[in-house]
């Protein structure tokens, strides 16, 4: 989350962020008569997808939904994050049509029925075959990044909405080892998107303030980092993340009523945000800020990463700060892969920068490699050294000064 | 040897204002560069030296040359000194590129103009500025950025050649011997690459290694860095000796910038020295030197004057005289004692007590706030050129037995080789590129 005084600045990079509905699945079905066609059935438990490979083109996917709930269909690139196509409200016993151009490469498909969840039937999906050009013209491709931005936005509240829902079940009934083992993996769906959240007036303040925070704006104080400390209960002599305030002065435990306040109130709020994020409003606010916003993103979550992960003061009492910090990148990273083919056309200056970017990104990975993974989690963060945060420093600093010329270059 | 350097004061010339040129900038960026490398012999004694001092804040001085300026230019009043490492992973081509950078950035701001042509305002809405723009409207007040070369830029500590140049490493480039009561910090030590920015107005010193730190990211990462405020030596006879923070006339038989034969023998590396592309450069020495401000300001009058050997009211030599009479050391006091004491500062360091040995210094005065003691956290940030580092090395031993050692503590310490002066449009260090 951001320091309060920095809420004005990211809500503006952050609507600067957003926007589309009308997803990209929707390319009209007489343009691809002639690709190859691939049908996928979507059950309420199974993801079935009539080959596991293609060559490269335009591919269409066929997808029908036999379950009883609605579902999506994810066509995601080898990380498993980053989505490349994706069809969404697709009714029970409706057939919705997928269209995308695959380039050669190792894929994942997946369908999420009832939308939320890390969905049902993921399996690997190979293209064969050679690299093939991008169709449409320049705005075409622009609103597909743009569509593609927001189905990612949703992706990551769809999921943080059962993976709180867990979450929060464990904090409630006292089963803190498991909540405190979930909190970093929960956190990181919210990470990837948090300028999103930043956009909407108090919904940030709500899920994501520190305690310092909260009382510096006289808020009541709720959301993950009130769960954190209970916890992470300190010692009594502990200092609060301003360095002065005892960690005690006006805090106590949360008794079992005030954990299952404080639960049920996290989930109300990040069910807020999922209703957001599916929202024309939303939609329209992406729509308007076009690939500049997706850019603005990429920019503003590394800005995340620079001013609270880095300084260890994002996650005070778990120590939790680098998930944090990878997600944050992660989300970083996915926003630019959408806007680096534009970047990489605005002449021999933006194929440099792109490719400079890119190069960046792969080095910040390799840090943050030997130090843990989101999957496996990642080291307290007060085991680092100050050489460790000094590495990390750098090379924030060598990807953020060419990042920050990508907006300029993409609207090129 | 070099009648082709611009003398310091003769290459100042009325100011020419950043925001003056800026509306021009985007046209004239490689005229105004064209203009600063012509202005030392262009510009005659018409602007005098008086003058060059009264209005330091407008001097402008060439960035191109036979030697590099920031070194017998007149010296400014405000330093900032920063010390980067290469980062892990880089080429030569790294470093090649970061050298024309800089070159380039520098050539500009030294002329009063912004890091790059569209500088702080000029450019896209949609990305960062170039420049950061905290010096527009200033003039260039005597912005002069020196560039140098660590040992380590040419071969790491375990031997490691990164750039391919640690054949053209001078000989004498290497970390400094250790010298009786350094109590040295690493981190605050050293480094592959330094850059001295001394101006008349402290804002367009930290603008200066501001941007310049800015253009490295990603090839090179800053190490540590000096604020240094009120000089400590003249390089001009028009400029009149500063004090330093022990109260005390410092710099009075500096190497002066008109003293051509001086800095041929003392400071510039000759034609016949090794290697030759350092013909025309020097080597920079930077001491970070803590006083103990407290304790020295209980001290009386006349030992401070002792451990000196000079009087603190006008600098003159304990032996007699005035500021610049020079020193007798034969000379006794009414009671038969030598009247300069034989282990004072003034006499270890004389060069007749060390062959005759003499170093440029241009050295600064610090104050970083204050210690968690509550003392000043103060001193001197020595920084000294010289045609070798066996100069400092002699001098600095000699000063083993200097009574002053008693209220000083050297802190951090470094040594840079200073490549000469990169010719018009070229950049510092290109001939280690060949």
């Amino acid at each position: 989350m951001t320091r309060p005084r920095l809420t004005k600045v990211h809500a503006a990079l952050a609507l600067a962020a957003l926007g589309a509905l009308v997803l990209s699945g929707c390319v009209a079905k007489s343009e691809v008569a002639n690709a190859d066609a691939l049908t996928v059935t979507s059950t309420d438990s199974t993801c079935d997808v009539s080959a596991a490979s293609a060559t490269s083109g335009t591919l269409t996917f066929a997808v029908s939904n036999t379950g009883s709930q609605i579902s999506e269909f994810y066509l995601l690139a080898e990380d498993g994050l980053r989505i490349i196509g994706e069809v969404e409200n697709i009714a029970p016993g409706a057939e919705r049509t997928l269209t995308v151009v695959a380039q050669p490469g190792q894929y994942k498909t997946l369908c999420k029925p009832g939308m939320v969840g890390e969905g049902v039937g993921r399996a690997d999906f190979s293209v064969t075959g050679g690299t093939v050009a991008a169709t449409g013209d320049d705005a075409e491709q622009k609103q597909k990044a743009v569509d593609l931005y927001a189905a990612f936005v949703k992706d990551q509240v769809e999921q943080l909405v059962p993976a709180v829902d867990a979450f929060t079940t464990a904090y409630e009934s006292g089963e803190d080892d498991e909540a405190r083992a979930q909190f970093p993996k929960v956190r990181a769906f919210y990470e990837r998107i948090e300028p999103v959240a930043e956009s909407l007036g108090d919904l940030d303040p709500r899920i994501d303030y520190r305690e310092v925070d909260a009382v510096a704006e006289g808020l009541d104080w709720t959301g993950f980092h009130r769960i954190e400390k209970d916890l992470w209960v300190p010692k009594k002599d502990a200092l609060n993340a301003d360095g002065e305030t005892p960690a005690w002065q006006d805090w106590a435990p949360s008794t079992t009523e005030e954990r299952a306040t404080y639960g049920d109130k996290l989930i109300a709020d990040v069910g807020e945000l999922n209703d957001y994020v599916h929202s024309e409003e939303f939609q329209k606010a992406l729509d308007a800020q076009g690939v500049a916003g997706i850019s603005n993103g990429a920019i503003a979550l590394l800005d995340e990463v620079a001013t609270g992960k880095i300084s260890g003061e994002e996650d005070w009492w778990s120590g939790t700060d680098l998930s944090d910090f990878a997600a944050n990148v992660e989300g970083s990273k996915m926003a630019f892969s959408l806007v680096q083919d534009f970047a990489a056309a605005a002449g021999s200056d933006g194929k440099k920068l792109s490719t400079e970017i890119a190069r960046r990104y792969d080095d910040l990975d390799a840090a943050l490699a030997a130090h843990g993974s989101l999957d496996e989690g990642f080291v307290a963060y007060k085991t680092l050294t100050e050489d460790d945060k000094r590495e990390f420093t750098d090379l924030i600093n060598a990807l953020a000064e060419p990042l920050s010329r990508l907006t300029s270059t993409v609207l090129k | 040897m070099s009648t082709e350097e611009s003398s310091p004061e003769e290459a100042a010339r009325p100011s020419l204002s950043r925001r003056g040129l800026f509306g021009l900038a985007a046209g004239v960026g490689a005229a105004g560069l064209a203009l600063g490398a012509g202005a030392g012999s262009a510009v005659g004694v018409a602007v005098g030296r008086e003058r060059a001092e009264q209005e330091g804040a407008a001097s402008v001085h060439p960035f191109f040359g036979t030697h590099q300026a920031g070194i017998t230019t007149p010296m400014q009043d405000h330093l900032h000194f920063a010390s980067f490492d290469m980062m892990e992973g880089t080429s030569r081509d790294d470093l090649r590129s970061l050298l024309t950078d800089w070159s380039y950035a520098a050539a500009r701001i030294t002329q009063g103009l912004q890091v790059s042509a569209t500088g702080a305002v000029g450019g896209s809405p949609e990305a960062p500025p170039d420049d950061t723009g905290e010096a527009l409207g200033l003039p260039a007040s005597g912005l002069t950025i020196t560039i140098g070369f660590g040992p380590t830029l040419f071969e790491t500590e375990d031997g490691k050649d990164r750039y391919g140049i640690a054949s053209q490493r001078p000989r004498g480039l290497a970390k400094l011997p250790a010298f009786l009561g350094d109590d040295l910090a690493p981190d605050a030590s050293n480094g592959d690459l330094c850059i001295q920015a001394c101006a008349d107005d402290p804002q367009v010193a930290v603008h200066a290694v501001r941007n310049l730190s800015r253009i490295a990211f990603g090839r090179a990462r800053l190490r540590w860095s000096q604020l240094g405020f009120g000089k400590t030596s003249k390089t001009t006879a028009a400029q009149a000796t500063p004090r330093n923070l022990f109260g005390f006339k410092d710099g009075t038989a500096n190497i002066l910038a008109d003293d051509t034969a001086a800095l041929a023998d003392h400071v510039w590396v000759g034609g016949t020295d090794e290697p030759a592309w350092l013909a025309g450069g020097s080597y920079l020495v930077a001491r970070k030197v803590a006083m103990l401000i407290e304790t020295w300001d209980r001290v009386r009058l006349s030992e401070q004057q002792r451990i000196i050997g000079r009087d603190k009211s006008e600098g003159a030599p304990l032996s007699g005289g005035k500021e610049t009479t020079a020193p007798d050391f034969r000379t006794k006091d009414a009671a038969g004692s030598p009247a300069i004491d034989h282990a004072s500062h003034v006499r270890l360091a004389h060069p007749d007590l060390n062959g005759g040995i003499r170093i440029l210094r241009r050295g600064y005065n610090y104050v970083d706030g204050n210690t968690g003691l509550g003392r000043l956290d103060a001193g001197l940030f020595f920084l000294s050129y010289q045609r070798s580092p066996d100069q400092f090395v002699t001098l600095q031993r000699a000063l083993s037995t200097d009574l002053m050692n008693e209220y000083v503590r050297h802190i951090a310490s470094g040594i840079w080789v200073i490549p000469p002066g990169a010719k018009s449009g070229s950049f510092v260090g290109a001939g280690l590129f060949g």
